[in-house]
């Protein structure tokens, strides 16, 4: 069975906590206890249906309270199909923060809209945050068509501004469903009322969305997380080095280059999970061995020397900003890739994109939280990676402020 | 390029990926072993994980003194059969040393106090990573919480300052007497638990499968096993039953389930037909209130 990883953006008003609390619901993925406890809950706060969907995903007291969704919350479901890992975020502008914390991992995202409305800002703010982070699928679902009648026009009109809209965005694979979660119409089961949609409900397009194919164009790419020496009589001298294939695939006898440190040399062999495979393939935990004995520590990279990534201590990046605290600039950070960490500093704010226009504009040198900017940063030690867009797994960063420890900025690498 | 992983790779490679990232990251870390299902798991994916090293943490129980003895043999025969150290402290010697107030009341539970016997055990040893088997599906507030989840001195959580957590990037950075609790298995749901026991052939206690046991059915219907914890009264309807545990917790606010399943299988077939949550089920105390979680993680709990 494959997993689905997607996030919902969307706030309150476009109905996203209800079209969760539907797939939910409807697809039996709710237990009786928790209903009974929802259905007390809604009477408590006054819903107008019988059982107020959006409580199932409304977790914390404070978000009960004031009716908001503050944070990323991950819900689960499966069909006999695939299993899903959904993360529920936030739609406010204040919050583009928490949309890239959920969207970072997913493979498909759902951008609802509300019928009445069509495209607004926030629908471009999620898709130009989609954009960004280049998310494999992109699905808008035109939500609340009970309020227009289900009219076939005003879908057919949405689906053509957003077309025009998405044009710059590079957006990878867009698909468009018209539904209502509220009335459960095209969520988990077809509608008679939206007929003249010939493509599938929502849940049967989330079980069959293409999610095989994802990684073939991407070079093969390991970090070392962890050495492990056992210094046991058993295995005196084994000096293996853990981490995850990252992207593509090694196998035993590949000649492979050691980043930074720039040492060629051989995979010796390979385990996992105490065995020796000939073949590790993308996101396997294992150990490889090196035939020399060169120098090598966490955050070291190891890649096929036929298929080098750039390895520099200068990057351009489109940064998010998540502090609270605006940017300061000169300030010592540290930028950590996967297991790798540099200090690193941002040495020019290029530009701030707009994004309402995805467009470019003069930036004044600040950064505050929410903020999305195109900057170009030094480091300590020489990085190795690739381009986001060519490679998720080594073209993306966080960066820590040194004094707070708290992860200030999410960048992906131009 | 073979097609996508199977879903319990998937979350198994993750799981292995935080547990290396752990070992990596920090100078004290824990794993926080109870003796129950989650826990174990978390144990077998620290083998994938580390041999033929030994675990970089030793594991850690803290012991209410209401355990199942099942839970506690299962416990030691692992660990001795691994090799592994284990630190235990007991919630019974927190409270004489810190004249705390027994649980009270006709199923005492012990879950309250041990916050404080967890929060001496991570001074005691200086631990700055502790490694839990909480998953978010068991419960609202937990859907909430990070993998890399940073507490402070008191061990508090506190949803408002969570950092960001993208990728597959964690930080675990922290100032001195912060500590992180680290949740590998975040994104498991129960009955994945169980897929991955089945298919990896794990060894478990045996409160597990079903067994007869004798039990005091309660007013809301929950089966509360009778021990020398629980006062028993004569209004009290006491039955046998053929019953498991959902979950392993303390014996006093654990309560069974009515059960047929000898056999793993038969606990999977019995969960996908079930219609109760694992916590609304097995959990007396997060019926207490609808924030019951969220307040007690606030307070240091895991």
């Amino acid at each position: 069975m494959e997993l689905l990883r997607f996030f919902t953006a969307g706030n309150v008003d476009d109905g996203k906590s209800t079209l969760i609390g539907r797939l939910l619901y409807d697809s039996n993925s709710i237990s009786t206890d928790i209903i009974e406890t929802l259905t007390k809950q809604s009477k408590t706060t006054g819903g107008n249906t019988d059982i107020d969907l959006a409580l199932l995903t409304d977790g914390l007291r404070a978000e009960r309270e004031q009716g908001i969704t503050i944070d990323v919350a991950y819900k689960y479901f499966s069909t006999a199909k695939r299993k899903f890992i959904i993360a529920d975020t936030p739609g406010h502008i204040q919050y583009t923060r928490n949309m890239f914390t959920g969207a970072s991992n997913a493979d498909l995202a759902i951008i609802l809209v509300d019928a009445r409305n069509g495209i607004t800002d926030q629908t471009k703010r999620h898709s130009i945050i989609s954009s960004i982070l280049n998310i494999p699928h992109v699905l808008v679902c035109v939500n609340k068509m009970d309020l227009v009648n289900y009219s076939e026009a005003t879908f057919n009109q949405i689906v053509a501004d957003y077309k025009e809209f998405a044009k710059p965005l590079n957006l990878k694979d867009i698909s468009f469903i018209p539904a209502s979660a509220l009335a459960g119409d095209n969520v988990v089961t077809k509608s008679e009322k939206l007929n003249w949609h010939k493509g599938p409900a929502l849940l049967e397009f989330l079980e069959t969305v293409n999610i095989t194919d994802q990684n073939e164009n991407e070079a093969s790419r390991f970090q070392v997380q962890y050495v492990i020496r056992p210094q046991t009589e058993d295995h005196h001298d084994y000096r293996g080095y853990a981490g995850k294939v990252l992207s593509g695939s090694y196998k035993k006898g590949d000649k492979v280059l050691v980043l930074p440190s720039n040492i060629e040399t051989v995979i010796e062999k390979i385990e996992k999970d105490q065995r020796e495979i000939e073949l590790a393939e993308i996101s396997e935990p294992i150990i490889i061995h090196l035939k020399d004995d060169v120098d090598i520590s966490r955050g070291s990279t190891i890649v096929p020397i036929n298929s080098l990534p750039k390895t520099e201590k200068e990057l351009n990046a489109t940064l998010c900003w998540m502090d609270n605290a605006a940017f300061i600039p000169g300030q010592k950070l540290l930028l950590q890739q996967n297991s790798y960490r540099t200090k690193a500093v941002v040495k020019e704010v290029v530009s701030k994109i707009d994004i309402h226009t995805f467009d470019q504009l003069e930036s004044d040198g600040s950064m505050k939280l929410n903020d999305i900017c195109k900057v170009f940063i030094k480091t300590a030690e020489p990085l190795s990676f690739d381009s986001y867009k060519r490679n998720r797994n080594s073209g993306a960063f966080i960066l820590i402020n040194e004094n707070t420890n708290n992860t200030v900025a999410a960048g992906t690498i131009d | 390029m073979k097609n996508k992983l199977d879903y319990l790779d998937q979350l198994e490679n993750e799981a292995i990926y935080i547990l290396r990232e752990v070992a990596g990251q920090f100078e004290k870390p824990a794993l926080l072993f109870s003796g129950g299902k989650d826990s174990i798991c978390l144990v077998h994916l620290a083998l994938k994980a580390f041999r033929p090293g030994k675990f970089p943490f030793p594991l850690v129980h803290v012991d209410t003194g209401h355990n199942f003895p099942e839970a506690l043999k299962y416990r030691d025969d692992l660990v001795t059969e691994l090799g592994e150290k284990l630190i235990v402290r007991k919630v019974e010697d927190t409270i004489k040393e810190k004249k705390l107030v027994d649980a009270k009341g006709k199923f005492p539970s012990r879950n309250g106090l041990q916050t404080y016997t967890l929060l001496d055990v991570i001074e005691e040893f200086e631990f700055d990573a502790c490694i839990g088997g909480a998953r978010r599906d068991e419960e609202k507030a937990r859907a909430k919480e990070r993998i890399f989840s940073v507490r402070d001195e008191f061990g508090q959580w506190d949803p408002k300052k969570q950092r960001p957590e993208l990728w597959n990037i964690y930080n675990g950075k922290i100032n001195k007497g912060e500590n992180v609790r680290i949740f590998p298995i975040s994104n498991w749901t129960e009955l994945d638990v169980w897929n991955y026991i089945k298919r990896e052939k794990i060894e478990l206690p045996s409160i597990y499968f079903t067994h007869e046991r004798e039990c005091i059915l309660t007013e809301n219907g929950q089966l509360m096993n009778t021990n020398e914890f629980v006062q028993i009264e004569s209004s009290d309807v006491v039955v046998t039953k053929k019953v498991r545990y959902r979950t392993v917790g303390d014996m006093t606010c654990t309560a069974a389930v009515e059960s047929e399943a000898y056999t793993i299988d038969d606990i999977i077939s019995e969960l996908k037909e079930a219609k109760i949550s694992e916590r609304g089920a097995t959990r007396m105390d997060d019926r207490v209130s609808e924030a019951a979680m969220e307040d007690r993680k606030k307070g240091g709990y895991f």
